[in-house]
């Protein structure tokens, strides 16, 4: 498989009153053409700025790409101009956001929402993109879409809207997709089918995904590989399997707990991770997660941990995978508890 | 078999009531309601408003008179608004001169209409000059902020501070005593009251999803300020824009009174009101007409924006 992006030694931070907010510290990762992508971490981790530089969406200032480069498709995003990063964005990469509520612009109506990017990057007629946008309608699964194409976005219920957003983000053909959380403002009914269309959509147009979610269920369901952010950093990638059957991060695990699973006994309590995540104006010397961190060890306090490879597809940043770590100890730890 | 008995079955294909016919060829997908457009809304709010729409009909009524009356009573009558007809100077209103006639003789119903058609000119054109500049300085100053918005604001404001009646009476110096020099001069400092609303509304509208995903999509700034943004700022544009006309027209009035506006023949409510005042106890029809007439349009113009800012804004309801 061909690496389509390439993420490397990515930080941003951003200027604010109080200082240097480094929100992303470092972040190495790679998407394959036609791979599923989920970067999961809890709010504040860093997944959406991560994705929104990818695109070049941050502001500048406050933000501030520090140093990394972002090669997609052989090129480096850092490195295009702002014209010629417009002709990127909609057209080689798309992106569905959070809100469908607030993402359509509301006196627009949806065809014309569509065929903007169309006829701006395709160069299409009118009347092209007119029966390129009724094809995409249908393609989400929104019915009449010869109708709906006349009608503004308040006549859309919020999955129907999502549908919409995905029909425009897919509109060009795009190889990469971003999707920031895209099932988040739907309820669970709708975020099942919403799902279940981008992974068809996925596999008829062959595009890469990057999911951007806190929901591991979904992540499941959808994706080939998980990149488990914390703190600004990657703590943790491996592929759906190993993350779920061999976590081998303190904070993956946690999260897994933190889930509840049909077999569990429903008097057993879930386990939530305690504490929350450091202000990022002020990183801490050490592993980010060493606070909240049941294994913690003195070294995890002072210095950062050194990326450790599990297998091929599998790495973590962890003390814990030292040599030097008494393994013995860390599991009498966890027996008495 | 009772309650077969009761249904009316005739034989032959088609018309059993209990025959298989699936399921619906649309799918149960049918658009059953009618959609309204956002412009449908604001209509049917403003209809519902009486006193507004009541302003309306007058500032329709008072522009079709502007745009007709002075040509159909040439028609009928002969009179125009320029020729003098000394002989018959200082008539009360009559059959022959429905509002009487002026110093000069001249029919002072044709020339109410026509002071009606140069005032609601003007105050139509200084509007239309203030919502173009307004909409593009604003909409830049407010979507790129930072100091591009420090620079172009503090060039408003310089503006702004310039008291407004030495700027006309300096280019009436330089310009000819004109039409074009009244809207020019209220043109020059009147576009900032536009501008800040619209800096105001982009400012708002900026931070909202859909410019980024607009953004996402490789729109440039241009296309989201313009495509995107102004159109959802709309609401705030068109009530300035109304509550404009009624100020340009009055102050049009107002330069003419003091002197600085159109040259005679040619008449505007504010010259003639002017014209009428030093004759104000002696001939009071002179003043009487021009001024109601400016006082019911003012009032009509100003009911019709308060009706329109309540139909773009329904939380301002009472």
């Amino acid at each position: 498989m061909r690496p389509i992006l390439e993420v490397k030694d990515l930080s941003v931070s951003f200027d604010v009153f109080g200082g240097e907010v480094q929100a992303i510290r470092g972040v190495n990762f790679t998407v394959n053409e036609g791979e599923a992508v989920a970067i999961v971490g809890e709010s504040g981790s860093g997944k959406s700025v991560t994705a929104q530089t990818v695109m070049r969406l941050i502001a500048t200032p406050p933000g501030r790409i520090k140093n990394g480069s972002i090669m997609f498709n052989g090129r480096d995003l850092l490195s295009l101009s702002e014209k010629e990063m417009r002709k990127v964005r909609g057209n080689e990469i798309g992106m569905i956001f959070q809100d469908p509520m607030t993402s359509l612009n509301p006196t627009m109506t949806i065809g014309s929402q569509i065929t903007e990017g169309l006829v701006k990057h395709q160069k299409l007629s009118h009347s092209a993109a007119k029966t390129r946008a009724i094809e995409l309608l249908k393609m989400v699964g929104i019915p009449n879409p010869e109708v709906r194409l006349k009608q503004y976005p308040h006549n859309f219920s919020g999955g129907m809207r999502q549908r919409v957003m995905i029909a425009i983000a897919l509109a060009c053909n795009p190889a990469l997709l971003i999707a920031d959380e895209p099932t988040t403002a739907l309820d669970v009914t709708i975020q099942a089918q919403i799902m279940e269309l981008m992974k068809d959509l996925q596999k008829q147009m062959n595009t890469s995904i990057i999911l951007i979610t806190h929901d591991l269920g979904v992540v499941a369901d959808v994706c080939d590989r998980v990149i488990v952010m914390y703190a600004g950093q990657v703590v943790e990638t491996g592929t759906i399997k190993e993350i779920f059957r061999n976590p081998q991060h303190p904070y993956t695990k946690g999260l897994l707990k933190s889930l509840p699973r049909l077999n569990q006994s429903k008097d057993e309590p879930l386990i939530p991770i305690h504490g929350t995540p450091p202000d990022l104006i002020k990183p801490p010397q050490g592993c980010g997660f060493c606070s909240r961190c049941e294994d913690a060890m003195r070294i995890c306090a002072t210095e950062a941990p050194e990326v450790t490879t599990i297998s091929e597809t599998q790495m973590v940043r962890c003390w814990l995978q030292d040599p030097r770590a008494a393994k013995g100890a860390g599991m009498g730890k966890e027996e008495s508890a | 078999m009772s309650q077969e008995m009761n249904v009316n079955v005739t034989p032959g294909a088609g018309s059993n009531p209990f025959e298989k016919i699936g399921r619906d060829q649309n799918g149960g997908e049918r658009i059953v309601r009618k959609s309204l457009t956002a412009w449908q809304n604001i209509r049917r709010n403003l209809y519902e408003n009486k006193l507004s729409m009541v302003g309306l009909y007058f500032i329709i009524a008072i522009a079709l008179m502007a745009i007709f009356a002075p040509w159909v009573t040439g028609l009928i009558t002969g009179y125009n608004y320029f020729a003098n007809e000394l002989a018959n100077a200082n008539q009360p209103p009559s059959w022959a001169h429905w509002f009487g006639t002026d110093d000069l003789g001249r029919d002072m119903w044709v020339r109410t209409w026509k002071g009606a058609q140069i005032s609601l000119f003007v105050g139509i054109a200084a509007a239309l000059i203030d919502l173009v500049i307004g909409i593009v300085y604003g909409g830049i100053m407010g979507y790129f902020g930072g100091k591009v918005d420090e620079t172009m604001n503090r060039i408003a404001e310089i503006l702004y501070a310039i008291p407004y009646l030495l700027v006309v009476i300096l280019l009436m110096v330089v310009m000819p005593q004109s039409l074009t020099t009244i809207i020019v001069a209220m043109s020059i400092t009147g576009w900032i009251n536009m501008a800040w609303i619209v800096r105001g509304e982009i400012m708002r509208l900026k931070n909202q999803e859909y410019a980024l995903a607009s953004k996402a999509l490789g729109a440039g700034s241009m296309r989201i300020i313009f495509r995107h943004l102004i159109p959802n700022a709309m609401g705030p544009i068109l009530v300035t824009l109304t509550l404009t006309i009624p100020g340009a027209m009055f102050t049009e009035a107002f330069l003419s009174f003091l002197g600085m506006g159109v040259k005679s023949p040619v008449a505007s409510w504010g010259t003639m009101i002017d014209n009428g005042r030093q004759a104000m106890t002696t001939y009071p029809w002179r003043i009487m007409f021009p001024a109601l007439f400016l006082a019911v349009s003012m009032f009509a113009l100003n009911v019709f924006g308060d009706g329109l800012r309540d139909a773009f804004d329904p939380k301002m309801k009472k």
